[in-house]
């Protein structure tokens, strides 16, 4: 498995590795059944993401995916965190092997279970307007990357 | 840096010893052992003598030994082909879960084509279930394979019961030792087995070349068709230099046998006892006492496999692990799976696998390297984290 420089880079030094205390929102995505789980806290202010950490049990691309993930949404608006693409993410890198494009899903929806994390906590939308807004899904290791 | 090699399960280093005695078959002696001319007959002694030197160590005859390009093709050839000649007898095969994939895999391909093959189970340890071997045999039984050692855990299963059921019942047995070859001494006449696969790149010889032991009574269709090369029953040029190796490295095995076993054991128990003290909540996975010297297999709980290998190897050093990452699958290793480990620690599984090269001080390099990888995984892990936080609270 070759991997990228951009990978090793951050699976060797990631960034923003950490919880936030009193975070905003917290998302959690994956099972430790498959192998990998991501844990993303955002802290928002003014509908700007003024902080993210993260938390991850997984492989390299597991680990790098979220590192450079927060890398990619901190200062951003929600709306842009919640526009950003697994695509971008495995562009970002520098690309991942195919059998890894689902840790750049895992990302994503990490991402977007934060923010409706945040959403709730929030308790201005209903659960439905939050599920479509942040187009949460069932994530399924088998399928998510077809 | 320095390359720290602890995974010699995978492969081994060619010895100095045995590339020097292949060496001269790359190029003076470069003739096709079936010409009739001088060096012609001069490749034909060399592969003639290494078949005797075979024979020997496994106590065998030489006419029962066949070379073959690898392990995978040696058990291909063995289950295949006894699968065939026998199949008007009956269509029952019997494995283990445990197997490598050249077995298993060759077992599904005989599934497709209407043989049924049963599954035998292992305990917690790793050791094949003996009670349940025995009820699954049938009228129809025609061959039981099992591996004489796991190549992820290093179990050493038991062989000698093994081919004492299989002999009580009439049935073929094969057994894929291409992991125990040349850490274990095997005489296939006192432990009653009729065939068995080795490769040579597992104990100090070249790639690219194995063997197969075949009871002279045993019926075996071919594999590959072709010339009268060995006997009529494998075709294809011999691979002269490597059957040199392969000869050289058995038997360099075989002469160092116990000083290396006693050493690689020692550096392996030493791993596993300094791991066990330093590193909490670790499960140590197959027996320690029926395994190979230099196998060990740890699962550090909250962490996920790949990511420890990669930081090993940033530190030079070379191990393997069962995880799904490393697998190319979803599911981690089914040898971790079928001695009852969760998902979620088969994931975190190292196999560090020592061979007679390896110091001391290597091993202790390992050991500080791990302690500091394993920590760092698991304060990135949220398994960890949660994991904490509710002894915390307990």
């Amino acid at each position: 498995m070759e991997y990228s420089e951009t990978v090793v880079d951050h699976y060797t030094n990631p960034r923003n590795v950490g919880k936030i205390e009193d975070a905003s929102g917290v998302g959690q995505v994956g099972n430790p059944v498959c192998g990998d789980i991501m844990k993303m806290f955002i802290k928002v202010e003014n509908n700007v993401i003024t902080d993210v950490k993260f938390k991850t049990f997984g492989c390299g691309a597991a680990i790098a995916s979220s590192s450079i993930s927060t890398e990619m949404i901190k200062g951003r608006t929600i709306e842009e965190a919640l526009a950003l693409k697994n695509t971008e993410v495995v562009n970002q890198l520098g690309g991942l092997p195919p059998v890894k494009l689902h840790c750049s899903v895992l990302a994503e929806e990490a991402i977007h279970e934060a923010v409706a994390d945040y959403y709730r906590k929030e308790g201005k939308m209903t659960e439905e307007e939050i599920r479509e807004k942040c187009s949460l899904k069932e994530h399924n290791c088998e399928n998510c990357c077809k | 840096m320095k390359t720290i090699y602890l995974d010699n399960n995978a492969t081994t280093k060619t010895d100095e010893e045995v590339l020097q005695a292949m060496l001269p078959y790359f190029s003076e002696q470069y003739g096709n052992p079936s010409s009739i001319y001088q060096i012609g007959r001069e490749t034909r002694k060399a592969v003639d003598a290494a078949r005797e030197t075979v024979a020997r160590l496994l106590n065998c005859e030489p006419g029962e030994i066949y070379f073959t390009s690898c392990g995978s093709e040696s058990d291909n050839m063995a289950i295949k082909g006894i699968a065939h000649a026998y199949q008007k007898r009956g269509k029952h095969i019997i494995t283990s879960k445990i197997e490598h994939p050249a077995v298993l895999e060759t077992c599904k391909t005989l599934e497709k084509e209407g043989f049924e093959v049963s599954y035998i189970g292992v305990d917690e340890n790793g050791i094949l279930n003996l009670e349940e071997l025995k009820n699954a045999i049938r009228q129809d039984t025609i061959l039981i394979t099992v591996m004489f050692a796991n190549n992820e855990i290093g179990t050493i299963q038991p062989i000698r019961e093994i081919g004492e059921i299989a002999a009580a019942n009439k049935i073929l047995f094969h057994t894929d030792a291409v992991q125990a070859a040349g850490s274990v001494k095997i005489d296939v006449r006192d432990l009653k087995i009729d065939s068995l696969s080795i490769s040579a790149h597992k104990f100090h010889g070249p790639k690219g070349v194995g063997a197969l032991y075949m009871r002279k009574a045993v019926l075996f269709n071919k594999l590959i068709d072709g010339g009268h090369q060995e006997r009529n029953r494998r075709a294809g040029t011999e691979n002269v230099a490597g059957i040199v190796g392969l000869s050289k490295a058995l038997e360099l095995a075989y002469a160092h046998m116990e000083e290396n076993n006693q050493k690689i054991k020692a550096l392996r128990d030493y791993y596993v006892a300094q791991i066990q003290e330093r590193i909490p909540y670790i499960r140590v996975n197959g027996d320690m006492e029926r395994r190979l010297p230099g196998n060990s297999n740890i699962s550090f709980r909250f962490i996920e496999g790949e990511g420890l290998l990669l930081n090993l190897d940033l530190k030079g050093i070379c191990a393997s692990s069962g995880s799904a990452c490393t697998s190319g699958s979803l599911d981690p290793s089914h040898v971790l799976l079928a001695i009852g480990l969760p998902h979620e620690i088969a994931h975190g599984s190292l196999r560090i696998s020592i061979g007679k090269d390896n110091t001391k001080e290597e091993i202790d390099y390992v050991i500080e390297s791990l302690v500091e990888i394993v920590q760092r995984l698991r304060d990135m892990s949220p398994l960890w984290e949660d994991f904490i936080e509710s002894q915390g609270q307990a």
